[in-house]
């Protein structure tokens, strides 16, 4: 990805609360119209990270820039040109969807219409007139996208986007993601969810006890650091396991129910293999790859699962 | 700067009266203390020469405003409290509305709903208490907004401190319901014991009172000048407070 102009621009940023250190010493660029994802546990640091960009708390030290401006002096201006969605953040149990649309189309100045074509957009125009408590989790999130979108902003901020949410709203909710940067916008998000980060981020930055520990594309971070990749396959052929042991790339293989585990750090180890069984005529029953994830890295770098 | 205010406000206005048991627990239950007072009333003293009919005539009355004004205050305690604790006054703040706009809403709101309130308790009290051409209802009912005003700046601190939304509406009733007992409807001012005379003097429930009464009996707003000035002066004092205290989320 060619380095487009830096939209946030965050360095040496630090943030206490009384005596706890939530932030320290973290500085990262987010780059015009990319989807950059800050990830980590829950207390890692995201929120308070994310909220200091947004204006809506001051750092202790450090500076942050948003669109050039200072996000906590230059809020107002700054508020026009960003959509920004809380984490756990809700609205008036008995506010209607319509409501929330026209008022905040009203507060950013924009046309009542405006709101009502991105409800029909997302996919919640027959839920205009339904109070905000009747809605499921995934249309709440739903109605938050609408309204961090609602002043067609230049960045938008999504903190937690899915968390709560079922797998299939889930889905539903990356592809209103990419639709965001489809429309030309940057987006800033937050998750401690690796599978989300992996299959919606351009670059994330791990965090982690309020530190960056890495940044960059996660298929750069999993080169780096988890390069080990495996081919599982089901045979009945003897010889396999010895023909397969004899390829170069391959470190190790191992058999398990019946499973042959061919395992090796190259990035050509599936090639080769594909090639062994062709040139070898090994009958297959079954084959499947495992290739590491941002999972694996997080484990790998921090030393513990992101789960714990 | 107070743009959405109009927006906001009937939204509020909305969401409050679709809420039925709150609506009817802050409008109704005020009617009902009154009708049911004035019936008690006028059971016991059905002639006007009885001495205690006075008590009827005016505290009542006043009575049933000061209830109407402070069940105003507890239910902006509890709207704010469940707000706070649902993060939407934190969604709401992170919108160009201001956030003096946000609490300038909940203070209309509370104080339209004082008002609609007092005309329904005039009405409903009219078989018990002929109104005359001597009270004057406008100035009464203006008092009791500047009385409610002021006291739904004490609410603004109360509801900083409470925790959370399930302790707003018992801790605000622990902090309000004993000013009613000092703020002279029951006993005179004048006849407390010392210490309770100088507590009741800085409590705005006091000042309410003694307004309420005195536009109630038909007093100039001349005559009440130093009451209006203390009730100002408790919402200019308790607007500082709370606004250094006063907690988005």
């Amino acid at each position: 990805m060619p380095k487009a102009r830096p939209v946030v621009q965050v360095s040496n940023f630090r943030k206490t609360y009384k005596k706890f250190v939530a932030v320290d010493d973290v500085s990262f660029d987010v780059y015009d119209g990319e989807i950059f994802g800050l990830i980590g546990p829950n207390g890692a640091g995201k929120t308070t990270t994310m909220e200091c960009v947004e204006g809506l708390r001051i750092p202790d030290d450090g500076r942050i820039s948003v669109l050039g401006l200072d996000p906590f002096r230059d809020i107002h201006m700054l508020q026009q040109r960003i959509g920004v969605q809380l984490q756990e953040a809700q609205l008036q149990k008995r506010i209607k969807v319509k409501e929330a649309v026209h008022l905040w189309a009203k507060l950013y100045g924009r046309k009542p219409s405006d709101g009502e074509k991105l409800l029909e957009q997302l996919g919640l125009a027959d839920k205009r007139n339904a109070w905000f408590m009747t809605l499921s989790g995934g249309q709440k999130q739903r109605l938050f996208i609408v309204l961090a979108l609602i002043n067609d902003p230049e960045v938008v901020f999504l903190d937690e986007l899915t968390t709560g949410l079922d797998p299939q709203s889930r889905r539903a909710i990356w592809e209103l993601v990419r639709g965001i940067r489809e429309r030309g916008k940057t987006v800033f998000l937050t998750t401690h969810l690796m599978e989300e980060a992996e299959k919606l981020c351009d670059r994330v930055a791990i965090i982690e006890h309020g530190r960056i520990i890495d940044m960059d594309a996660p298929e750069a971070l999993i080169r780096r650091y988890c390069p080990e990749r495996a081919v599982v396959l089901t045979t009945d052929d003897p010889t396999a396991e010895t023909r397969f042991s004899s390829i170069p790339s391959v470190d190790e293989v191992t058999l398990k129910d019946g499973k042959l585990t061919i395992r090796g750090s190259e990035e050509s180890l599936v090639t080769q293999v594909i090639q062994c069984i062709s040139e070898s005529r090994i009958h297959v029953t079954d084959f499947r790859t495992v290739l590491p994830t941002l999972e694996d890295v997080f484990l790998k770098v921090t030393g513990h699962s992101i789960r714990d | 700067m107070l743009r959405g205010l109009f927006q906001l406000t009937w939204i509020e206005i909305k969401v409050f009266f679709r809420e039925p048991l709150g609506a009817l627990g802050t409008v109704l239950m005020p009617v009902l203390v009154f009708v049911l007072l004035g019936r008690f009333g006028t059971n016991i003293a059905p002639n006007s020469d009885f001495t205690s009919s006075n008590v009827f005539r005016v505290d009542v009355p006043v009575f049933a405003a000061i209830l109407i004004s402070l069940n105003a205050v507890l239910s902006l305690v509890a709207i704010i409290a469940i707000y706070r604790e649902g993060g939407i006054l934190k969604r709401l703040r992170a919108t160009p509305l201001r956030a003096t706009t946000i609490l300038t809403a909940h203070v209309l709101v509370k104080l339209l709903l004082t008002a609609a309130t007092l005309t329904l308790t005039i009405f409903a009290g009219k078989r018990y208490y002929p109104v005359g051409a001597d009270v004057p209802l406008v100035s009464f009912g203006l008092a009791l907004i500047i009385s409610t005003w002021s006291i739904l700046s004490v609410g603004f601190i109360i509801a900083s401190i409470v925790p959370t939304a399930r302790f707003a509406q018992p801790v605000g009733a622990i902090i309000l319901y004993p000013m009613v007992a000092l703020s002279g409807l029951f006993v005179p001012v004048e006849a407390m014991p010392p210490t309770l005379h100088s507590i009741a003097k800085i409590l705005p429930l006091t000042y309410a009172v003694s307004l309420l009464r005195g536009m109630w009996r038909g007093d100039a707003w001349g005559a009440h000048f130093s009451d209006i000035g203390a009730l100002v002066l408790v919402f200019v004092i308790c607007t500082a407070v709370a606004s250094r205290i006063f907690r988005w989320e």
